[in-house]
């Protein structure tokens, strides 16, 4: 698991893990806190294929709902089936179990540093 | 914008509260999971601050003649000590809110208001009142209220010292048996630790329950007090957001979503509320009186299968392929009590029968939802 200064981030308070041409995206501890306690995720299927900005999945607590948006242009590798079983892995561990989807991509638009992201929380 | 703040709000920040703007109050949404908070008052007890609610007075020979003419419940029915939910109507019938008023004295009532109707709510009863011999004052300032709501309430109320009731015994020993025989909408004046407090057996979360009305600087010794002798039954405080799902479990309703100016008290459920039977006028008994529309759209609960919960404001549809809409949510929820959707709605009167099976779009998918009678949740009785 990477630190939170390590990863990307998008003003949609999701994070991305890049790995080669992987990236792994979650919503960040801040979005997991304003959504309350997560009770159902919504996660796209292996093998759909996403346009960045798009919104491909739901997170869904007690008391609102948010949108997964695909924060690059690719095609789902695998979605974490443990948090659709457990939803509350997003608040417990929003940047490590918690995470979402994991998306193959051929080109990785410009994404937030953690310091620009933390300075946008700041705003 | 957020520009007031309860008594207790440095308690909440100690407490690592994540707060919410409600009314213009900074108020806590939750202090570690609404989840857990939500359960904690269905098996144990959770305590509320609720300092932004309005408690307006109505005091004088003619308080419950002028309360009669002002609202639409019988208020001059009621007993010193007596609690009763009423209805503030407008001249057309509409809901200006829903209020719980106090016979605190045989000249005396509690108006308690929803914290974003305190002021057209005491404008109203100051106007509404005015040829009565009685006066209106606004005390929601004056006071802060606390409520500790769930199965263990009477006992952390009774395991907490410093309690006095009126009448009673001063150094408190007979507080356990006058909690035990107040009946719910009932209250009793008392003290705490020498100051006074109203306790009250009502609540908004479908358990039973007090709500302890307070002088503002008073409020945090209380706090403290109630949190220290419940935590070890398993006592704790408790957000805004497990307050919505615990009322709306227990189908009561939420100003704002299934009250308002367009709603009469009937399409609600609260026809009862009225008195139009036993009392002469009052404002909006002609209105109510001739009724809504025969087919005014009525509330009714609405369950499902899954976990995709319908949220205020959704679309009902007659089928999961028709487009002709039927009905709109009000509140809803995955109910963390029974574990599935769970929504309050108005529907067209032909689809209010318990058992009809709708379909409402949630964010481009359809789902059945099938009609069923309020309350969702019922405590058990012991």
């Amino acid at each position: 698991m990477a630190t939170e200064s390590e990863l990307q981030y998008t003003s949609e308070h999701e994070w991305v893990l890049v790995e080669g041409t992987t990236a792994t995206v979650g919503i960040t501890a801040y979005a997991a806190e304003k959504l309350g306690d997560v009770v159902f995720v919504d996660l796209p299927d292996v093998g759909t294929s996403l346009a960045n900005g798009s919104i491909v999945g739901e997170i869904e607590s007690t008391k609102s709902v948010g949108e997964l948006f695909a924060p690059v242009d690719g095609t789902v590798l695998e979605k974490n089936s443990a948090v659709e079983d457990t939803p509350e892995l997003v608040n417990s561990d929003p940047l490590g179990e918690g995470w979402l989807i994991k998306i193959e991509f051929t080109e990785l638009p410009p994404l937030l540093s953690f310091d620009e992201y933390t300075a946008l929380l700041g705003e | 914008m957020t520009d007031r703040y309860s008594p207790l709000n440095r308690i909440h920040v100690a407490a690592g509260a994540s707060f919410t703007d409600f009314a213009g109050w900074q108020m806590p949404v939750r202090y570690s999971s609404d989840l857990a908070e939500h359960h904690a008052v269905r098996t144990a007890a959770g305590i509320f601050d609720l300092s932004h609610m309005g408690e307006i007075f109505v005091v004088g020979p003619e308080a419950a003649d002028a309360l009669d003419y002002a609202l639409a419940g019988k208020l001059s029915a009621t007993v010193v000590g007596q609690a009763k939910y009423s209805l503030l109507l407008d001249r057309t019938g509409g809901i200006i809110d829903d209020l719980v008023v106090y016979r605190t004295g045989d000249d005396r009532f509690m108006v308690v208001a929803n914290a974003s109707n305190r002021e057209v709510v005491a404008a109203e009863l100051l106007e509404r009142t005015s040829p009565f011999e009685c006066e209106v004052f606004d005390e929601s300032d004056e006071l802060a209220l606390i409520a500790v709501q769930g199965p263990r309430s009477r006992e952390i109320l009774v395991a907490t010292d410093g309690f006095a009731i009126e009448g009673g015994h001063p150094d408190g020993r007979d507080v356990g048996e006058k909690l035990a025989e107040l009946k719910y909408y009932r209250a009793l004046s008392g003290s705490f630790r020498t100051r006074p407090v109203l306790i009250a057996r009502t609540g908004y979360t479908g358990e039973d329950g007090f709500e302890l009305y307070v002088s503002p600087d008073h409020a945090e010794e209380l706090w403290n007090a109630l949190t220290e002798s419940g935590t070890p039954l398993g006592l704790v405080p408790a957000g805004l957001a497990s307050r919505d799902t615990l009322r709306l479990e227990a189908g009561m309703p939420l100003y704002g979503h299934e009250l308002g100016a367009e709603t009469f008290p009937v399409q609600a459920g609260l026809g009862r509320v009225v008195a139009t039977a036993t009392k002469g006028d009052f404002v909006g008994r002609e209105a109510v009186e001739a009724g809504p529309n025969p087919d005014a759209r009525t509330l009714v609960g609405l369950v499902a299968e899954g976990k995709r919960a319908a949220r205020a404001d959704y679309e009902i549809f007659a089928s999961d392929d028709s487009t002709d809409v039927i009905g709109v949510v009000t509140s809803g929820a995955l109910s963390p009590t029974l574990g599935i959707p769970i929504a309050m709605a108005y529907v067209d009167a032909a689809f209010a029968t318990p058992d009809t099976v709708v379909s409402i779009d949630i964010r481009g998918k359809r789902l059945s939802y099938r009609v069923t009678s309020l309350p969702f949740y019922r405590a058990k009785k012991d």
